[in-house]
């Protein structure tokens, strides 16, 4: 009788997942794994978000057209017509919009991802789930904004005939690399919003701040080169700059200052999940 | 048979309490709020230990109620084990997929529709897609909402909601349930239907932990139970007897006899057994320690069984009694006592010269202990929790060719355990 039962627990596929609770000690250890067990939430996160985005409005996703253009045109008149900013021989409307896209997503996931844990204060004091699903998801969702601007993208790209060049297979990179800086930032910023409120009066600002630190609406080449690399610490210069040049083939590809950004994201990244991962074990008892 | 799924050792939760600093100036808030970020050392604060040294084992298919008075720990002790709050010291080890159940309607969305939110819902509480998929029309057709699925859920009433809720949360399958306070909601018919929804689950072999102030709902629905007070599991047990227990104790502070502070009633008991009634339709005598302070002539004495909802299950009141004064005994012996399991309080009179209209009220007291009644069920084990009476009874028809037994019946339900 004990065999048998003993063969039974010993096959692999019966055994159940032994769930060890303890208290908290190894918060440096990142759940990559646990986080991926949780793609179908993760998944319907974003659904959620993306659904209930634009729920009760009169003209829906055209929001994420329509925020991107008329930024675009205002910056257009302001700083091209008015300023004369250098524009790398590009029009101006392709100019920044170019640079408005990912500056645009990277902008409202930023500050999605940092009220997240917050705002579902209600889910995290009733039911487990790895917490880092919440920012994750945020920085997700606003990829569906994005392919919505980036149609009309495609659609000033062929009204102002700028050929593709090879380098627009390395959008995807430049991409990553936006969702990666948001998700680093967005990390640091949800969990000190989940205990410091303050968080949610600072962001406004530093994303203005962080605009005007990042080539958007100028080119990066109007700094001084040898403040430049210095300039890469901020991971959205390069991505903002590399945007540009993989989407037109104007102006230099980014360099050397790639290098500081993915190291600064690298960073980012690990500093932010270990702080997440810290703040995770008290939240459910603060928020 | 008795593999354990939850195994709790030492488990102890400590919470800062207090008032935090207070701001001094405007100076020192904006300081606070750009260095606190940073800092670590705060003012020394006081700690509360809402938990501590908390061991036991559950084993599977076993439900087991958490009862205590608020702030005994009951809520903190199921949001570790839900993994919502991280435990200060000792470790819990679960084994097989966790599902809890916190709240009525975790993660609903108003602006979502029914449909939609039944998915959202889902997958919050643990569910996968495929799963929620399978289960989509039984989750609807229980919460009776087929025909608003694409209204959103704002729109619903409250009952609704509610209904929806705890359809999804019920249809959870996982291993480990973790149940806390949420059947208190809806109206008493959705209330019963969750119940037995609940009652279900547990019997294809799940393990539930469960967490209510409702003492029908415990006794209904957990086998054992762990009264937690102050942090700590004071007892553990059987259900009946342990409520019996608790709801002793949550009465004592309020109880008291009233007369001319005589303290005429000083206790009782059922012989050996205590205050628990384990078999009704056997002959039980009630064993009253009095000290009368007076001689009693042509006196009464009135004994009353109240249930749980206050109703007066039986009375029995007896005339020309004639007592001394000193420590001595009334005993009562009923043929017996047929009641369904439950808490029942005992109220005692005592009356001297006269009845208990027309003699001198000498005391009236509040029985303490509660009378345990923890019979097994007689015929259906579901029969346990209907009305009032624990009577046998014998059906025959045509073509019913056994007649079942108390003992075939009373077996393997509850008599399995033997502790």
């Amino acid at each position: 009788m004990n065999e048998v039962i003993a063969k039974i627990d010993s096959s692999p596929l019966a055994a159940p997942p032994v769930i060890r609770i303890t208290p908290p000690n190894r918060w440096w250890a990142l759940p990559f794994r646990e986080l991926w067990e949780y793609r179908e939430l993760i998944y319907f996160f974003v659904w959620r978000d993306i659904k209930i985005r634009y729920k009760q409005t009169a003209i829906g996703a055209a929001w994420a057209v329509l925020q991107p253009f008329m930024t675009m045109l205002i910056f257009s008149l302001f700083f091209g017509k008015l300023a004369h900013i250098p524009s790398l021989g590009l029009p101006y409307p392709i100019f920044y919009y170019s640079a408005l896209l990912p500056w645009m997503y990277f902008s409202s996931a930023l500050q999605n991802s940092t009220s997240s844990i917050v705002e579902n204060q209600r889910l995290v004091t009733k039911v487990y789930f790895p917490r880092l699903s919440l920012p994750f998801s945020s920085v997700l969702s606003g990829l569906v904004d994005f392919a919505i601007s980036f149609l009309m993208f495609m659609v000033l790209v062929i009204y102002y005939r700028i050929p593709p060049t090879p380098a627009i297979f390395l959008v995807p990179f430049f991409l990553l690399l936006a969702v990666l800086t948001a998700l680093g930032v967005g990390l640091w910023l949800s969990a000190l919003n989940a205990i410091y409120r303050d968080v949610r009066y600072v962001v406004p600002f530093l994303v203005q701040f962080w605009m005007f630190a990042s080539p958007v609406a100028y080119p990066s080449s109007l700094v001084p080169a040898k403040w430049r690399w210095l300039y890469g610490l901020n991971p959205m210069a390069g991505v903002i700059e590399g945007f540009r040049w993989s989407l037109t083939g104007h102006g230099t590809p980014p360099g050397r200052i790639m290098i500081v950004s993915c190291t600064m994201v690298l960073v980012l990244l690990f500093s932010g999940a270990a702080y997440f991962q810290k703040m995770e074990s008290t939240v459910a008892d603060v928020v | 048979m008795s593999e354990t799924v939850i195994q709790v050792e030492g488990l102890g939760k400590r919470y800062r309490v207090g008032e935090r600093e207070r701001y001094l100036a405007l100076r020192d808030v904006l300081t606070r709020v750009f260095t606190s970020p940073l800092r670590r050392n705060r003012r020394p604060v006081d700690f509360l230990w809402a938990l501590r040294n908390i061991n036991f084992n559950i084993s599977r298919g076993e439900i087991v109620g958490l009862i205590g008075r608020n702030g005994a720990g009951k809520s903190t002790l199921l949001k570790i084990l839900a993994r919502i709050t991280h435990p200060t010291e000792g470790s819990a080890d679960l084994e097989g997929r966790v599902g809890s159940l916190l709240e009525v309607g975790t993660g609903f969305h108003p602006e979502l529709t029914g449909r939609e939110n039944v998915y959202l819902s889902g997958a919050i509480l643990g569910m996968r897609k495929r799963e929620i998929a399978r289960k989509f029309d039984e989750i609807v057709s229980f919460a009776e909402v087929e025909r608003f699925l694409d209204t959103p859920l704002k729109h619903y009433s409250s009952g609704m909601q509610m209904r929806l809720a705890f359809a999804v949360a019920a249809h959870l399958e996982p291993e480990i349930l973790l149940v806390d306070e949420v059947l208190a909601v809806g109206d008493l018919q959705f209330q019963k239907k969750c119940l037995g929804k609940m009652g279900d689950v547990a019997k294809t072999g799940r393990t539930i932990v469960f967490v209510s102030h409702q003492m029908t709902q415990i006794r209904r629905l957990c086998e054992h139970v762990f009264w937690l007070d102050g942090g700590q599991i004071r007892r553990g047990g059987r259900t009946g007897e342990l409520i019996a227990a608790y709801e002793t104790e949550m009465m004592s502070g309020s109880a008291k006899s009233q007369g001319d502070n005589f303290e005429i009633f000083i206790g009782w008991e059922l012989g050996s057994s205590g205050n628990i009634l384990k078999d009704g339709l056997r002959e039980v005598t009630f064993y009253f320690t009095v000290n009368p302070p007076e001689p009693i002539r042509r006196g009464y004495f009135g004994f009353h069984i109240h249930n749980d909802a206050s109703v007066l299950v039986a009375s029995w009141g007896f005339d020309g009694l004639n007592m001394e004064p000193g420590v001595q005994q009334i005993r009562v012996t009923l043929p017996q006592l047929p009641l369904r399991p439950g808490t029942y309080s005992i109220l005692t009179s005592l009356f001297n010269g006269g009845n208990n209209l027309t003699g001198k009220m000498l005391e009236i007291w509040n029985g303490i202990p509660f009378l345990a009644v923890d019979t097994l069920p007689l015929c259906h084990p579901e029969d346990a929790w209907a009305g009032i009476l624990n009577l046998p009874a014998q059906l025959d028809c045509a073509g019913f060719k056994e007649s079942i037994t108390v003992q075939q019946i009373a077996g393997p339900i509850r008599g399995s355990r033997t502790d």
